[in-house]
């Protein structure tokens, strides 16, 4: 049996969390297949086709699939889902929005945040905010999955050439409408692809400081930005910056922490990153117990001299 | 026009939880449990919507054994007017999943007809983020999740959205299924007399096959371990020496 991927695009590009869901569904052992629903995607499913290890695309354009409305897009879904053993979404905010309600229509048990196949039913993930690893088996058919990106390496991007099929799209279910979105406008790059993160908390006092000392930091080491819960409750960076169990979950090579105590609920979202930086004045801070080089010392005193000596 | 709200009971955010020696489970002997931070949210919205005198009723449930009982009361504390408890066997063993909630939330609209029901985006135990979406599946209505704004129009809502990279707002049409992030409100605190005349309010309890509900989990856990330990790290006396080491040690920049 084969497996598909739900592709994570805007429908001009594919985003990098369809390259780790493509790995993660190779795991699984059968051929893979994408599904790219958008409105005027065409771009996006010649991008799919090239991907190494996908055998085919499945295209779906239409109006009611451009805002990828979690009604619409599940209908998509289902309207393939008879063919395949597994459905794999990457658990981005769009793929948490859509699987659930493919897998409920489905009437099969969905798996979380998976970060680790260990054959075609059987899979890892973590529960209570990363504190423990859970093994858990399948029982349904099909295994409805999403998977956690920073698990699974990214799929090359060339390699591949899969034919493009187009699908009948599905009709608008009437029942939501999109009325608009505002995004967070960054020339950094995209927190859960980046391989250095400096991250800030409360510490940091304003939104002012933290964009004041933060940003020579992060423009100096081509990182992007990241806060803790703290720091996004008072205001001092955007919510889509939050790294933690809500928030994002990020692996990059480089973690800088700066100003934050590392509360269980942030080190869920960071303690897989290769190396970890702390800066923390306070020596009992929980977040030197994962540290690999810990600071102690005033973050105000000591990032600018940090980004001096880089 | 009612709105239905469900809550569970989970281990405090605030507790460090440790896996079982034997890796059955975690171990939540003599744990202190609270009603999960998510669902709090929720219920103070959906209390909030009736100050706001657009919600006639607010009724909470909850699945589980007889200890949600407590998480009702705090929850009718907030100011919820009526609780269902469904309950299940008192079994450690024995594990509700998202589906079978899904399945038990949807035979409850089906008899009150809330005209909209509010849930938390995730519950921390089990980190799942799935029974809003399926109880929208299941009773074929629109479903906004990770909401940070709700606003009730007529025959309407509009939802903004917490997304990668932003916020997003759609609009669904009543009823339907909100599920709460972050930063929608801010929970009040229960107060004595609260309390005290929550004790008062209305609990009826259910089992699940009253509702015709299969509850059997369909997932099983094979093990639970503890995550990998990280190797203890080193303490930089200064700048220098950091820079130092991730040139030369770590090599990551």
């Amino acid at each position: 049996m084969a497996a598909l991927v739900i592709a994570e695009h805007d429908n001009a590009s594919l985003k990098g969390a369809t390259f780790n869901t493509v790995t993660a569904a190779l795991a699984c052992g059968g051929e893979v297949h994408v599904l790219v629903a958008g409105e005027n995607a065409a771009a996006v499913a010649q991008a799919a086709a090239q991907v190494q290890g996908v055998s085919m695309v499945l295209h779906a354009d239409s109006p009611a699939l451009g805002t990828q409305l979690a009604e619409n897009v599940a209908a998509q879904v289902l309207a393939l889902a008879g063919g395949y053993s597994h459905i794999l979404f990457p658990a981005t905010s769009s793929g948490r929005n859509v699987a659930p309600r493919v897998a409920a229509k489905l009437d099969v048990a969905q798996l979380s945040d998976v970060t680790k196949v260990l054959g075609a039913d059987t899979f890892e993930r973590p529960i209570y905010a990363g504190n423990a690893i859970a093994t858990v088996q399948s029982a349904d058919a099909v295994k409805v999955i999403t998977v956690r990106t920073t698990g699974f390496d990214a799929a090359p991007a060339v390699g591949g050439s899969a034919a493009i099929e187009t699908m009948a799209a599905v009709a608008d279910s009437g029942k939501s409408a999109f009325v608009g979105r505002e995004l967070t406008k960054s020339d950094r790059p995209e927190l859960t692809a980046a391989r250095i993160i400096v991250s800030g908390g409360r510490a940091l006092g304003s939104a002012e400081k933290f964009t004041q000392v933060l940003t020579p930091l992060a423009d100096k080491l081509g990182a992007a930005l990241g806060a803790s819960r703290a720091a996004v409750d008072a205001g001092y960076a955007p919510n889509d910056w939050q790294v933690g169990q809500t928030g994002k979950i990020v692996a990059p090579t480089l973690y800088i922490a700066c100003g934050i105590s590392g509360a269980i609920q942030h080190l869920a979202g960071m303690k897989d990153s290769k190396v970890i930086v702390a800066i923390n004045k306070d020596p009992e801070a929980p977040i030197f117990s994962v540290a690999d080089y810990a600071l102690e010392a005033d973050l105000f005193g000591v990032i600018p001299e940090l980004v001096a000596q880089l | 026009m009612k709105i239905l709200v469900p809550v569970k009971r989970v281990v405090d955010y605030n507790v460090k939880v440790r896996v079982k020696s034997d890796g059955s489970g975690m171990d939540l002997a003599g744990v202190k449990m609270s009603m999960n931070p998510f669902d709090e949210i929720a219920v103070e919205e959906a209390v909030r919507l009736k100050e706001k005198g657009v919600a006639t009723e607010v009724i909470v449930v909850s699945c589980g054994a007889s200890a949600c009982q407590e998480t009702l009361r705090t929850a009718l504390a907030i100011g919820a007017d009526r609780a269902i408890l469904v309950e299940t066997p008192n079994d450690p063993s024995f594990e509700l999943q998202p589906l079978a909630v899904a399945k038990i939330l949807k035979a409850l609209i089906d008899k009150e007809q809330p005209g909209l029901v509010i849930l938390g985006k995730q519950a921390i135990d089990d980190d799942n983020n799935q029974t809003g979406q399926m109880l929208a599946a299941l009773a074929d209505l629109p479903q906004a999740t990770f909401a940070s704004k709700v606003e009730v129009l007529e025959g309407k809502a509009k939802v903004t959205r917490e997304v990668d990279g932003g916020l997003e707002t759609v609009e669904v049409t009543l009823p339907a299924v909100v599920t709460t992030d972050l930063r929608l409100n801010e929970p009040r605190y229960v107060t004595l007399p609260n309390i005290m005349k929550a004790k008062k309010k209305p609990m009826e309890t259910i089992k699940p096959a009253d509702l015709g509900v299969d509850v059997a989990p369909r997932i099983k856990t094979v093990k639970v371990e503890e995550p990998p330990k990280r190797g203890a790290g080193v303490k930089v006396p200064d700048v220098a020496t950091l820079v130092d080491k991730l040139k030369n040690e770590a090599k990551v920049i």
